[in-house]
C-alpha cells in the first residue's frame, strides 16, 4: 500500500517538474532571444528516404533563411530563432508515433512538422493532436487525416481529391469539344481516391467518361487496356499511379499508336527521368505539386489579394542547388513552405503560442514560390488544403529537338503553350 | 467491339508464345527427371538482364543477344545440374525442391544487390505493323516468331537428332535407357540444360516486350506451372498449347470484365483440369 502511495507522489512530482519546465521555456522572456523548436521525423532509411531527405532539405533551408535574416522579431522586442529537432523515423508508422510523443514531450518541440508521405503524417498527426502541438503537414496528400476532427494540423499539398481536377480545367480550355474521358488507373489507395475525386469533378462538368478500370500496380501488359481504350475511342486519358506502371502505360500508348488528344498522368511525368521516355514522353501532361519554373509572385499576390511571403521559385531553385547540389523537387519545395506556412502565423500571431498560431493559421490567405495557401477552416475538414492547386505540366520537344518538361496549366504561370492534340 | 477482340485475340496468342516457351523448359526437366526446377522464375529473370547488360553496355541488337543468352542459359543449366542437381536425383522430391529453391534464393540475392528491385528497359523498337484497324508492335510480334522457332527447333532436335532421342529415351525409361548404354547422367545434365536455356531465351524475348526487374521472373513461373499442369507435365507441345490458352485468357477476358479477374480465372481453370483433367490437355507419362 505505501509502495503505492509513494509511486503517485512519486509521479505528481515528476508531473510538477514538467509543468514548471514548460514554464520556463514558453512563458517568461520578454525581450532578448528565444530559440523556437521545430521537431520532426525524417526517414533517412527506409523506401520513403529519397522524397523524405529532400523535404528535410527543404524545411532545413528554410530554417537557415529566416535564421540568416535575424529571425522574427515579436512586437515586445523578442527575437525568435529557430533550431531543429529531428530523428530517422525509418518510413515506420510504429517509430513515427514514438518519435513524435518523445518530440512533443521530452524535446518539448513548439511546433511540429509531419513526416514524409500520407501514412507516416496519419500516424504523427495523431499525437500533434493528442499533446496540444500545431503541425504543419507536408508530403502527404491523402484528404483523410483533415476528417478526423483534428484542429491543429494544417495541410501545405494540394489534397488527393484536387489532384487531376486541373487536368480537367486544362483540357476544357483547351477543347469544349473533347467530352469524352477515359480513366485508367493504379488499384491502391493514393491513385483510386484521385481518380474517384477527378471522375466526379469531369461528370459535373459535362464530360462522359467511357472506360473507368483499374490496373494491379505491377502490371506490365498494358495492352487489354489499351485495346480497351481503342474500342471506347476517348479524346483523353486520365489516370496512371505510381513512376513505374505510368511510364510503362505511357509507353505502350505511344508504341500501339492510340489516337487520343489529351494525356494526364499521376506522379511519373513531373519526375525528370521521364524523358527516357523518348518520343513516347511527347506530349504527355501530369500533375504536379511546383516546378522550379513555376511563376508565383508578389506582383500575383497582390493582385489576388493574398499576403505574399519569403523568395522566388527562381531564387529557391538557385539556392537549393548551390546547398544541395541537385534540382529541388516539389518535395523539397513543399518542406521549405512548411516552414513559410509556420513563419507567416508566427508573424501574424506576434506570439507563438499555440492558440494565437492557430488563429493566424486559420486565416492564412498566403501566396510564397510554392503557390496560393489557405485552409479549410469547417469542423469536419479542418486544415484541409484549400488555396493551393496542381500545376500542370506537360513534356514537349524545344526548338532543337531535347524533350523538356513545361509548365502549360494555370496560364497564368506556364512556360509554353500546351501541344494540342498531341497526336 | 469485333475490333477489340481480334486485337485482344492476337494480341494474346503472341504472348502465349512466349509463355509457352518458358513452360517448356519447366516441363521438359520434370519429364525427364522428376525435377520440379524452383530456380525456374530468377532463370527467366537472369535472361531478362542478359539482353539488357548485352544491349545497353555493348550495343548489341537484342535478338542477337539472344543467341548468346542462350548459350549461357544452357551453360548455367549444365554447372546448376552438376553442383545443385545431380546428387539429389535419386532423393526424395522435397531434396530437389529445397536445393532448387536455395538456388533460386541465391540469384534473387545476388541479382537485388546488383540491380536493385527497380525496374529497367531495354530501349529497343521495332516499330509497329498495321493490318487494317489491327496494331501490333514489332518487338511483340518478332518475340512470337522466334518463340514458334525456338519450339521448332526443339522438336527437331528431340525427334531427330541422337542426343535429343537420348533425352526421350531417358525421359521414358531411364533404367532402360542406361542398359542399352546411353550414358544417362550427361543426358540428364543436358536435358536440365536445355530446360534452363529455355527459360532464358523466354525472359530475353520479355525483356524486348515489357520492362524489366529481377523479381519480374516469378509471375512467369507461377503462370508456367498453370501453363505445365494444363497441358500435361512432362509434354512440350502441350507446353506450348497451354501457353497459347494463357495468353488468351489473359488477352480476351478484359474485354468483357474487369482485367483484375484473369489471375482468377486462370486459378479457377487451373484448378479444375487438377480436378478433372489431371493428366492435362494431351496427357502424358503416369
Amino acid at each position: 500500500m505505501s509502495r503505492k502511495v509513494l509511486l503517485i507522489v512519486g509521479l505528481l512530482v515528476i508531473v510538477a517538474l514538467a509543468l514548471t519546465a514548460c514554464a520556463t521555456t514558453s512563458g517568461g522572456s520578454s525581450g532578448g532571444e528565444k530559440t523556437v523548436t521545430i521537431g520532426f521525423t525524417a526517414s533517412q532509411t527506409g523506401k520513403y528516404n529519397v522524397s523524405s531527405g529532400r523535404q528535410s532539405n527543404g524545411l532545413q533551408m528554410w530554417m537557415d533563411d529566416i535564421n540568416a535574416a535575424g529571425g522574427i522579431k515579436l512586437s515586445d522586442g523578442t527575437v525568435l530563432k529557430f533550431a531543429a529537432k529531428s530523428y530517422d523515423d525509418e518510413s515506420n508508422k510504429d517509430r513515427v508515433q514514438e518519435l513524435y510523443t518523445r518530440l512533443a514531450t521530452e524535446d518539448k518541440a513548439d511546433f511540429l512538422i509531419s513526416p514524409y508521405s500520407s501514412g507516416l503524417t496519419a500516424a504523427a498527426s495523431v499525437i500533434a493532436e493528442q499533446y496540444g502541438k500545431v503541425m504543419i503537414t507536408t508530403g502527404a496528400a491523402s484528404d483523410a487525416t483533415y476528417q478526423q476532427g483534428y484542429t491543429l494540423v494544417y495541410q501545405a499539398y494540394t489534397p488527393a481529391s484536387r489532384y487531376l481536377t486541373s487536368s480537367v480545367d486544362l483540357l476544357a480550355s483547351l477543347d469544349a469539344s473533347a467530352k469524352k474521358v477515359a480513366f485508367v488507373y493504379e488499384n491502391s489507395k493514393f491513385s483510386t481516391s484521385v481518380v474517384e475525386a477527378a471522375k466526379a469533378y469531369a461528370e459535373n462538368k459535362g464530360y462522359e467518361v467511357v472506360l473507368f478500370e483499374g490496373y494491379d500496380p505491377d502490371t506490365k501488359d498494358f495492352n487489354p487496356f489499351i485495346n480497351k481504350i481503342q474500342a471506347a475511342g476517348p479524346d483523353a486519358i486520365l489516370g496512371g499511379g505510381h513512376f513505374q506502371d505510368g511510364s510503362t502505360f505511357a509507353r505502350q500508348l505511344s508504341e500501339k499508336n492510340i489516337n487520343v488528344k489529351f494525356i494526364s498522368l499521376l506522379v511519373a511525368p513531373p519526375e525528370p527521368t521521364f524523358a527516357e521516355l523518348g518520343d513516347a514522353a511527347v506530349g504527355v501532361a501530369g500533375p504536379s505539386q511546383w516546378e522550379p519554373s513555376a511563376k508565383y509572385s508578389a506582383d500575383a499576390a497582390k493582385a489576388a489579394g493574398m499576403d505574399w511571403l519569403g523568395l522566388s521559385s527562381t531564387e529557391f531553385a538557385q539556392k537549393y542547388q548551390e546547398k544541395f547540389n541537385e534540382e529541388p523537387s516539389y518535395h523539397a519545395a513543399g518542406g521549405y513552405a512548411a516552414g513559410l506556412l509556420l513563419q507567416n502565423a508566427i508573424q501574424k500571431a506576434d506570439s507563438i503560442e499555440t492558440s494565437k498560431v492557430k488563429a493566424a493559421l486559420d486565416a492564412t490567405n498566403l501566396m510564397t514560390f510554392f503557390g496560393a495557401l489557405k485552409f479549410d477552416t469547417s469542423a469536419d475538414r479542418h486544415g484541409l488544403q484549400v488555396g493551393h492547386s496542381m500545376i500542370v505540366v506537360q513534356w514537349q520537344r524545344d526548338s532543337s529537338g531535347n524533350l523538356v518538361k513545361q509548365v502549360v496549366w494555370p496560364s497564368s504561370g506556364a512556360t509554353a503553350d500546351p501541344l494540342y492534340p498531341i497526336r | 467491339m469485333a475490333n477489340v477482340l481480334l486485337a485482344s485475340v492476337i494480341d494474346g496468342l503472341l504472348i502465349g508464345f512466349v509463355y509457352g516457351i518458358a513452360a517448356m523448359g519447366l516441363t521438359l526437366i520434370f519429364g525427364v527427371m522428376d525435377v520440379v526446377n524452383l530456380a525456374h522464375g530468377p532463370i527467366i529473370a537472369l535472361g531478362m538482364f542478359g539482353v539488357y547488360l548485352l544491349f545497353s553496355l555493348l550495343g548489341i541488337n537484342p535478338f542477337i543477344a539472344l543467341i548468346l543468352v542462350a548459350i549461357l542459359g544452357l551453360l548455367f543449366g549444365l554447372l546448376m545440374y552438376m553442383v545443385a542437381v545431380h546428387r539429389v536425383i535419386e532423393a526424395p522430391p522435397l531434396s530437389s525442391l529445397l536445393s532448387t529453391f536455395s538456388v533460386n534464393m541465391m540469384i534473387i540475392g545476388i541479382g537485388t544487390s546488383l540491380f536493385t528491385t527497380s525496374s529497367y528497359n531495354v530501349e529497343y523498337s521495332l516499330g509497329t505493323v498495321n493490318v487494317g484497324s489491327i496494331t501490333v508492335t514489332g518487338t511483340r510480334l518478332s518475340a512470337s516468331l522466334i518463340a514458334v522457332l525456338v519450339t521448332a527447333l526443339l522438336y527437331w532436335f528431340l525427334y531427330r537428332t541422337r542426343p535429343g532421342k537420348y533425352i526421350r529415351a531417358v525421359a521414358n525409361n531411364r533404367t532402360s535407357a542406361e542398359l542399352m548404354g546411353i550414358p544417362s547422367t550427361r543426358v540428364l545434365a543436358l536435358s536440365f540444360g536445355i530446360g534452363t536455356m529455355l527459360a532464358a531465351i523466354a525472359g530475353a524475348l520479355i525483356a524486348t516486350i515489357f520492362p524489366i526487374n529481377i523479381l519480374a521472373g516469378g509471375s512467369y513461373e507461377l503462370k508456367s506451372f498453370v501453363i505445365v499442369v494444363m497441358g500435361g507435365l512432362g509434354n512440350p507441345l502441350g507446353a506450348l498449347i497451354g501457353g497459347l490458352i494463357l495468353g488468351l485468357i489473359e488477352g480476351v477476358v478484359p474485354v468483357f470484365i474487369k482485367t483484375t479477374w484473369v489471375p482468377v480465372l486462370e486459378f479457377l481453370l487451373f484448378i479444375i483440369i487438377l480436378l478433372v483433367r489431371p493428366q492435362g490437355i494431351l496427357g502424358t507419362k503416369e
